[in-house]
């Protein structure tokens, strides 16, 4: 009995890995999509434009800044240029 | 013969393939690294570059590049005998498919996953991007065009699948809820999801649904007015987020391609049935000959450009180790020939007797308007030898078929509104950038103008030029196939190893095109088919050019190479 709950939980997981996991990857992109722009609009002042919610979104920083970095790197920037921003 | 000697042999081919060919292409050719950082392991973020386990990346690679087309080319190109299309299956997926795709991995995976438009671009030459985007507007255009006629085809002849297709629409949004709120395994849903659409089926023959009312009240064909409907439901669809429709229909399609496959090799095995096709079919002089047309008409199931989309898109960022590529690549493309396999048999020991065969495939009209039928009646038959009734067996591939097709085309349209902005955006038309209902509309109407053309030899496809059509997306298909080999030769030059394993097939599939393009120029101004005839002369001019970036591109990776050797002695 114990055997067919392992082989149970064996095929659950094959399948779950064979056919739900690039869907469930396709959602975690598009939930990574509206994470990008909040970033983009967020760090809009280390980007060189003047932003409106800088003054109020100071305090975010130190636990977006990881964030941060992952997105200059999907943006294509090795290392993001502005000095005391990150990396 | 019976059919079970063609799986033998196909399948020991592949084998022998795989266990030599792909093995001199590891060490010789793309000379894997066990030890190379993989871009999943060099950029892992948990969404796109993940470490995958072999088997199930094989499993996702797979049902992203098979679907509808390594069916159609198949049920066409048996027209010309099976001896043809299935030696250009074999020699096409050891020889062509195996070397491109497990190429446009390694090739991707040694460049951060890069897709194979950027390589291109990087790799050829900065005019290659552009001329990437264009081969892909024409592909896109094609696919959407040929699978709109494809899914009208199917609902016209088969109006008891109606009700199963459009079933599995609410089926895959509900599991697709199951899967975005739980967070559980999902095979239970998933299992009930399969029982109600197979239950679905005996529904569907029991309330078929005609629509010779609304074509009368609107003045079409029945054909024409299916065309539109399916075109308008692509329209909505294309719009909804990806992960409410498209991706968990494509789960269901990933399901849908293991049943079928099954069934279709137990049902041959269990009925024993005689291939009644000829060999070689002489086909009358003035009809389309298998040389040059069979090596465009089987595109998937040989060798098909856009596999290069989805290893070089999804698979190259996911592979763990350098030297699983072989094993995704080239079994990847093995699976594809095994459909197109499978679609030989239905459409040559399926269909009865040998006068039933040749009474099916009288004209090259009659074999492409007609293919999916005859692909859905064979599977019928053999669905009849495991004891299931032939008519929900013939339901069963309809449904298999149009899921397949309706979300290659919600892709295709969605792709299209996304290439059509590129387009619009260095054309200098800046007011159409951002706007989706626009672009959307353009992506729809441009295929639906082609998908409604007449057709003047298309005597099994009631009228429309459906054949012809096929044959046009062949081309763009294989043009796409050309970009990313050339892309793969100038990348294993560059590494100095020997190019020649990727440059053959590239050879074979620009001149095989070229020499296609321009009979069907012939034919399309001897019609006068002006539409075809544009887009025959397009496609024509980026071969063209394509032939001239590939030869310059390999030209100047062999002067770095000469410049090389000389500076070391």
């Amino acid at each position: 009995m114990a055997d067919d709950k392992s082989l149970w939980r064996r095929i659950n997981s094959y399948h779950d890995e064979l056919f739900v996991a690039p869907w469930r990857a396709s959602i975690a992109r598009e939930a990574r999509k509206e994470e990008d722009v909040l970033v983009a609009l967020l760090f809009l002042e280390a980007l060189g434009i003047p932003g409106s919610a800088d003054y109020f979104a100071l305090e975010l920083y130190p636990d977006l800044i990881e964030a941060f970095h992952h997105w200059h790197q999907r943006m294509g920037m090795e290392t993001f240029p502005e000095a005391g921003v990150c990396c | 013969m019976p059919a079970f000697y063609l799986i033998v042999i196909t399948l020991g081919a592949f084998y022998l393939g795989y266990r030599f060919y792909s093995k001199y292409l590891a060490e010789r050719v793309y000379a894997l690294d066990p030890n190379f950082k993989t871009p999943s392991h060099e950029f892992s973020d948990g969404v796109d570059f993940v470490p995958t386990n072999k088997h199930i990346l094989l499993g996702h690679h797979f049902t992203a590049v098979a679907g509808a087309a390594p069916i159609v080319g198949p049920a066409i190109a048996v027209y010309w005998g099976w001896l043809p299309a299935i030696a250009w299956v074999i020699l096409g997926t050891i020889f062509g498919a195996g070397v491109h795709d497990f190429g446009a991995i390694v090739t991707s995976a040694r460049n951060r996953g890069q897709n194979i438009g950027t390589l291109s671009g990087k790799v050829i030459s900065a005019r290659a991007s552009t001329l990437f985007l264009l081969i892909i507007f024409f592909l896109l255009t094609l696919v959407n065009a040929v699978f709109g006629v494809v899914m009208a085809i199917l609902f016209q002849a088969h109006p008891g699948s109606v009700i199963p297709a459009v079933i599995v629409i609410p089926i895959a949004m509900c599991i697709g809820q199951w899967v975005y709120r739980m967070k559980g395994a999902v095979l239970i849903p998933s299992i009930i999801g399969l029982v109600l659409l197979y239950a679905a089926i005996p529904v569907g023959q029991a309330y078929p649904i005609h629509i010779d009312g609304l074509a009368n009240l609107l003045g079409l064909s029945v054909r024409t007015t299916w065309i539109i409907l399916i075109f308008a439901y692509t329209w909505f669809a294309s719009r909804l987020p990806v992960w409410l429709l498209l991706q968990p229909r494509d789960y269901i399609n990933g399901q849908q391609l293991l049943v079928a496959l099954v069934v279709i090799f137990a049902g041959v095995i269990v009925g024993w049935d005689q291939i009644v096709a000829p060999a070689v079919n002489h086909v009358a002089a003035d009809t389309k000959q298998w040389f040059p047309y069979l090596f465009i008409t089987i595109a998937c199931g040989a060798i098909s450009g856009f596999h290069s989309l989805v290893a070089s898109g999804t698979t190259s960022k996911q592979i763990d180790k350098e030297t699983d590529a072989r094993y995704i690549g080239y079994c990847g493309s093995l699976g594809e020939g095994s459909l197109a396999l499978a679609a030989i048999l239905a459409c040559t020991a399926g269909l009865g007797s040998a006068a039933d065969w040749s009474s099916a495939y009288s004209s090259f009209g009659a074999a492409s308007g007609g293919a999916l039928g005859h692909f859905v009646d064979g599977v019928g038959h053999f669905l009849s030898n495991l004891g299931i009734d032939a008519q929900l067996g013939a339901s069963f591939a309809v449904v298999v078929v149009v899921t397949f097709a309706g979300t290659t085309m919600d892709t295709g349209v969605r792709l299209q509104r996304y290439i059509l902005e590129e387009i619009a955006e260095l054309a200098g038309f800046r007011s159409l950038v951002g706007k989706t209902t626009v672009l959307t509309t353009l992506a729809v109407v441009i295929p639906l103008a082609l998908a409604l053309v007449p057709g003047g030899d298309s005597a099994g496809g009631k009228g429309f030029a459906f054949g012809q059509l096929w044959t046009l997306f062949g081309t763009t298909n294989q043009l796409t196939a050309g970009l990313a080999l050339s892309v793969i030769s100038v990348w294993v030059m560059s590494r100095n190893r020997n190019p020649l394993a990727a440059i053959v097939p590239l050879t074979f599939l620009l001149f095989m095109t070229s020499w296609a393009l321009v009979l069907n120029l012939i034919s399309f101004l001897q019609e006068g088919s002006w539409m075809l005839l544009i887009m025959d002369a397009a496609i024509a001019v980026l071969t063209a050019w394509l032939i001239v970036e590939a030869v310059t591109a390999l030209n100047r990776q062999r002067g770095e190479r000469r410049a090389e050797v000389a500076d070391e002695s």
